[in-house]
């Protein structure tokens, strides 16, 4: 019986992490492009567009996960109609997760030796060429090993949210755990939480291994 | 091509329209690039820093030619100017007869197609294999595959690189990044390749391959190379004609064996000076200034400028002095086609006197003056 609840706690969970990280990806790449390029120096300098979007994600990655899912609750019921669920909580976790891996994201971009940038402008790249084939590939490992990053988080935060009714392993070991005192749900979850962590940063890493040709 | 095979003739026999020529008339020539009043100021810190002011400069087509200074002289950011990685505070930049300074993206970057770079650092894409390293500017230009696969492949051929394709940066040697970044540079069949230090990370040796093969693709392509560095041995390798910068202002230029045989500004003198003769320490501590007796050594250093184009003529010069002469230090060396060099001679038991023995000296050599007297 709980370990049907088990397994349906862990296709929750990926669902919640999976499209959440996966919008994350989506729209934390474009927006990690825009805050290095738009930068004092950039390729395509915008000191007020840096300025705001700037803003905007700190003030998200500032505010804590808890509090911003409470916060979020009316603009959730307006997305997805209901506050309750795995598809509720899909929206706070993109909502947090997005700026998140865009700052990290933004690093790697930032680390990219201007150099490359100014070979690129020499040999008649025009500006997008130089996002698109010199910036992205060549901080791809770092934005990979970010991505992993933000996996382990949004699992982490993806419990916080079960907690407060979206499902997922979080749920599960909050109501049999907490709850009903089940210490063996419990360690049940603890132990399938690190293995998804360890198999998501060990994936991660290699991947990010491969890619760096440095 | 036509500027190629016609520079490397004697400059006795110019033909027409020759580059040589047309270094021997300059206003005459069209320039290839031509700096005109050019200046550039930085908002630093502390208020605008002046980097270059007042560069007048024609760089003709199909030659080498060499921007020397010291660091923070300037050179990076006129060499930049040409292909506008750098963009200019006043004057212009002409490239044939073109002023680049109302380009737009369009117009700048067709420029850049034409005007290749190598830099100091190779600044190689590290995800990129050799083969899509030199690929690179062709695919951005929209060139069909067969075309690039064919530009690509004759390129690392010319390079010596046909059997690295792929590669990565990180496991070739700096040579052979290099070698990669030339390839790169010269993928759009430019007309202008400019070089940013591009030997300054290198060893001698590879230095010296790298140089060989900048002259043989400016010998065999025609095109005009412009490169910057803080090594005179470089220049002298290479370059037909150097300008001398510093503090943002050109305090000289000449023909490569004119301002080697003869500097005039203080600033070429230090920069030659790791390639001159110094006199030898132990001459140094037995030189004095007056003779300690008769049959004492007058020291003569006489530099050879190579302004005559002859080789210093030593029986001349020997028996001139009439006396015992022995050769103490120095020594010629040839740049594009001129001996120029110092001697140090000893000269004792000479009937001469010494404004004489200077005088007739003057006959064989540019410039010649006592250093001392040995016992």
């Amino acid at each position: 019986m709980w370990l049907d609840r088990l397994w349906q706690g862990v296709i929750d969970t990926f669902l919640m992490v999976g499209v959440s990280s996966l919008i994350a990806l989506i729209l934390g790449i474009p927006l990690a492009v825009i805050l290095v390029t738009s930068g004092k120096g950039g390729i395509f300098e915008a000191p007020n567009v840096n300025r705001v979007l700037g803003a905007f994600v700190n003030i998200f990655r500032s505010v804590p996960f808890l509090i911003l899912m409470v916060a979020l609750i009316p603009f959730t019921r307006l997305i997805v109609g209901t506050t309750y669920g795995v598809w509720a909580a899909v929206v706070p976790l993109t909502i947090a997760a997005t700026p998140f891996f865009a700052r990290i994201a933004e690093v790697s971009l930032r680390e990219v030796d201007h150099g490359l940038i100014e070979a690129a402008q020499a040999m008649g790249c025009r500006r997008w060429h130089i996002v698109w084939h010199v910036l992205l590939p060549e901080a791809l490992p770092g934005i990979v090993g970010g991505f992993t990053i933000t996996l382990v988080t949004m699992i982490n935060s993806s419990a916080m949210a079960g907690a407060i009714g979206a499902g997922g392993l979080g749920d599960i070991a909050y109501r049999y755990g907490y709850q009903r005192f089940d210490t063996q749900v419990m360690l049940t979850v603890i132990v399938l939480l690190v293995v998804l962590v360890a198999v998501i940063q060990l994936g991660g890493d290699r991947l990010a291994l491969r890619l760096n040709k440095r | 091509m036509n500027a190629t095979v016609q520079r490397s003739l004697p400059l006795e026999e110019p033909t027409p329209h020759s580059a040589a020529q047309a270094r021997l008339h300059p206003e005459k020539a069209n320039a290839h690039v031509r700096f005109s009043q050019l200046g550039k100021v930085y908002e630093g810190q502390q208020g605008p820093v002046t980097a270059l002011q007042g560069i007048d400069l024609d760089i003709e087509r199909g030659e080498v030619f060499g921007i020397i200074g010291r660091s923070g002289a300037g050179k990076s950011s006129l060499i930049r100017t040409i292909n506008r990685l750098e963009q200019p505070s006043s004057g212009q930049v002409l490239i044939d007869q073109v002023d680049i300074a109302a380009f737009n993206e369009d117009k700048l970057v067709e420029l850049r197609r034409r005007i290749g770079m190598i830099f100091q650092h190779f600044n190689l894409m590290s995800a990129k294999t050799v083969w899509k390293n030199v690929e690179l500017p062709l695919k951005v230009a929209g060139v069909p595959k067969e075309q690039r696969k064919r530009k690509v492949a004759e390129l690392l051929e010319l390079v010596g690189l046909q059997d690295k394709h792929d590669a990565y940066p990180a496991q070739l040697s700096g040579g052979q990044k290099q070698r990669v970044g030339i390839a790169r540079a010269l993928v759009h069949d430019p007309e202008i390749l400019l070089c940013d230090e591009a030997t300054s990370a290198l060893d001698p040796e590879t230095t010296q391959s790298i140089l060989g093969l900048l002259r043989e693709i400016n010998q065999r392509l025609g095109l005009t190379i412009i490169l910057i560095t803080h090594e005179m041995a470089v220049i002298r390798e290479i370059c037909d004609r150097v300008v001398v910068l510093e503090r943002g202002r050109i305090v000289e230029q000449g023909p490569v064996w004119q301002v080697f045989g003869d500097p005039q500004h203080e600033v070429s003198k230090t920069l030659l000076a790791p390639l001159q003769h110094a006199l030898p320490e132990d001459l140094q501590t037995r030189l004095q200034a007056q003779p300690s007796d008769k049959h004492a050594s007058i020291v003569l250093d006489l530099q050879f400028t190579g302004s005559d184009g002859n080789e210093p003529d030593l029986s001349a010069l020997f028996s001139a002095f009439g006396g015992r002469v022995s050769l103490l230090h120095g020594g010629v060396e040839r740049i594009q086609g001129r001996a120029l060099g110092h001697l140090l001679l000893a000269v004792s038991h000479s009937p001469l006197s010494v404004e004489e023995l200077l005088t007739r000296a003057r006959k064989q050599a540019q410039h010649a003056k006592v250093l001392g007297y040995v016992a």
